[in-house]
């Protein structure tokens, strides 16, 4: 399942995870660190919803 | 303008668009606007943003009062938007700077727009600080304020906060301070300028709010990139402005627009209209042929219901309302309450449609839309009248609590 930032639109495929932030490819949206934030604008993990 | 020297060493340069009425090319700025940007004298000679690339020649003149451009030191990069750095690529060619100072974000993305290879682009981190001599400029990053890269600079001596978008207003005046003008028409100004351009990010906004109240800075200046600036008391007034439009805190108000082709769509929103008023609340009637869509969005932001109408028009809407919608569906108010009417000839599809840009926005939906084939007649304007009333008791339920 994809999520996307409401604030920005960035969209976390856990395909692809974000090795920018620490996160490795294949990493499940639930697993990532509840501090870890948008690479894009910075939104929290709260502020991301599944993508329809 | 001549520079205005705000503190001593630290000056306004900034240019008056007199002229300017379609801020960023989609919202109303009948006031006009000012790009505010700043130089401190200091021993290092520092600029803080610059100004739309058209207002090139004023900034020059401007800056030609204080110093020579080869003179200066450091270029602080609030936001890469063009009409805060429109003349940077100008200035480092005629500066040649030591530094040029961008957020994390602005260090990602200033070579899609610069050519900035060979520029002393200077990333600082969150909380940052540089010497320029007697002063200190602190960097805060403020992502989404609107864009990713914006930043806040501070400089703790002068107790001065370079803001760039955040708190702006667009007015063009010869004053350049809140307290010189009547404070109600600046809220009114930085009202309709947050509904246009930071309503999506009121979250960040409130984020950013607190951290900045945790981190206590001593501030009796606020400097906007846009309009009047704020000092002494009206810094305050500023904060607590710019946490009441996150907030969204609907008022007792519906805004009600709509297109119509032969005035039945416009009787129905009428209707609606006297039912809201009825009942004691304030409504605003806006034609989508008559108000620009950032005029809709300004009244949208701080109404408790929103109420749309159009007529159906080859199988849809006609294209005054999707301009409207797509404008403030993008915007993204929260937390309204929505109703729908139309009219239609044969088919008819129009409310349902309009239904679904509501469900979109996530509207609190009232029923019952309301359709009528071609002209509506007495009973279905009676039934647009309940309808009004029924919002009203919605949005008293809404706003009491």
């Amino acid at each position: 399942m994809k999520y996307v930032c409401t604030i920005c639109g960035w969209v976390y495929d856990p395909a692809e995870g974000d090795p920018d932030g620490g996160i490795a490819p294949g990493t499940k949206f639930e697993d990532i660190p509840e501090d870890w934030e948008c690479p894009v604008c910075g939104a929290g993990k709260d502020d991301f919803e599944p993508e329809e | 303008m001549r520079p205005v020297e705000i503190k001593e060493g630290v000056h306004w340069i900034g240019v008056v668009d007199w002229n300017c009425r379609n801020f960023h090319g989609y919202a109303r700025s009948a006031n006009g606007t000012t790009y505010n940007a700043f130089y401190i004298e200091d021993e290092k000679k520092v600029l803080v943003d610059t100004v739309s690339k058209g207002s090139e020649s004023q900034f020059l003149c401007s800056l030609a009062h204080l110093t020579k451009p080869e003179e200066i030191d450091y270029i602080v990069v609030n936001h890469l938007e063009p009409d805060h750095a429109g003349c940077l690529e100008k200035m480092v060619e005629l500066c040649k700077p030591e530094k040029i100072f961008v957020s994390v974000m602005g260090g990602k993305n200033i070579a899609t727009f610069f050519d900035s290879k060979d520029w002393p682009v200077h990333v600082v981190k969150p909380g940052e600080e540089v010497s320029i001599g007697k002063r200190t400029l602190r960097f805060y990053e403020t992502r989404m304020l609107h864009w990713p890269d914006n930043m806040f600079t501070y400089c703790p001596e002068d107790k001065l906060l370079f803001t760039s978008d955040a708190f702006g207003q667009n007015i063009a005046a010869s004053e350049r301070w809140v307290d010189e003008m009547s404070k109600e028409m600046v809220a009114d100004h930085m009202q309709q300028y947050y509904a246009n351009i930071i309503t999506p990010y009121s979250s960040k906004v409130i984020k950013t709010l607190e951290t900045f109240a945790g981190l206590n800075l001593d501030v009796d200046m606020i400097c906007p990139d846009h309009g009047l600036m704020f000092r002494g008391d009206d810094c305050a007034f500023a904060l607590e402005k710019y946490m009441e439009f996150a907030k969204q805190e609907p008022k007792n108000k519906a805004t009600l627009f709509y297109d119509t082709m032969w005035s039945s769509t416009e009787r129905m929103i009428s209707a609606v209209a006297s039912g809201l008023v009825s009942e004691g609340i304030s409504v605003k009637v806006m034609s989508v042929k008559a108000n620009h869509h950032s005029d809709i969005m300004s009244e949208v932001f701080d109404s408790a219901a929103v109420v749309i109408g159009s007529p159906t028009h080859n199988n849809g809407i006609l294209p005054g309302m999707a301009d409207a919608l797509t404008y403030v569906k993008g915007l993204r108010p929260q937390g309204k309450i929505g109703a729908a009417v139309g009219s239609f000839g044969w088919s008819g599809e129009c409310v349902k449609i309009l239904n679904e840009w509501l469900e979109k926005m996530g509207c609190d939906i009232i029923e019952p839309q309301i359709k009528a084939k071609n002209r509506p007649n007495h009973d279905t304007l009676k039934e647009c009248f309940q309808l009004g009333v029924t919002i009203a008791a919605a949005i008293k339920a809404k706003t009491a609590k």
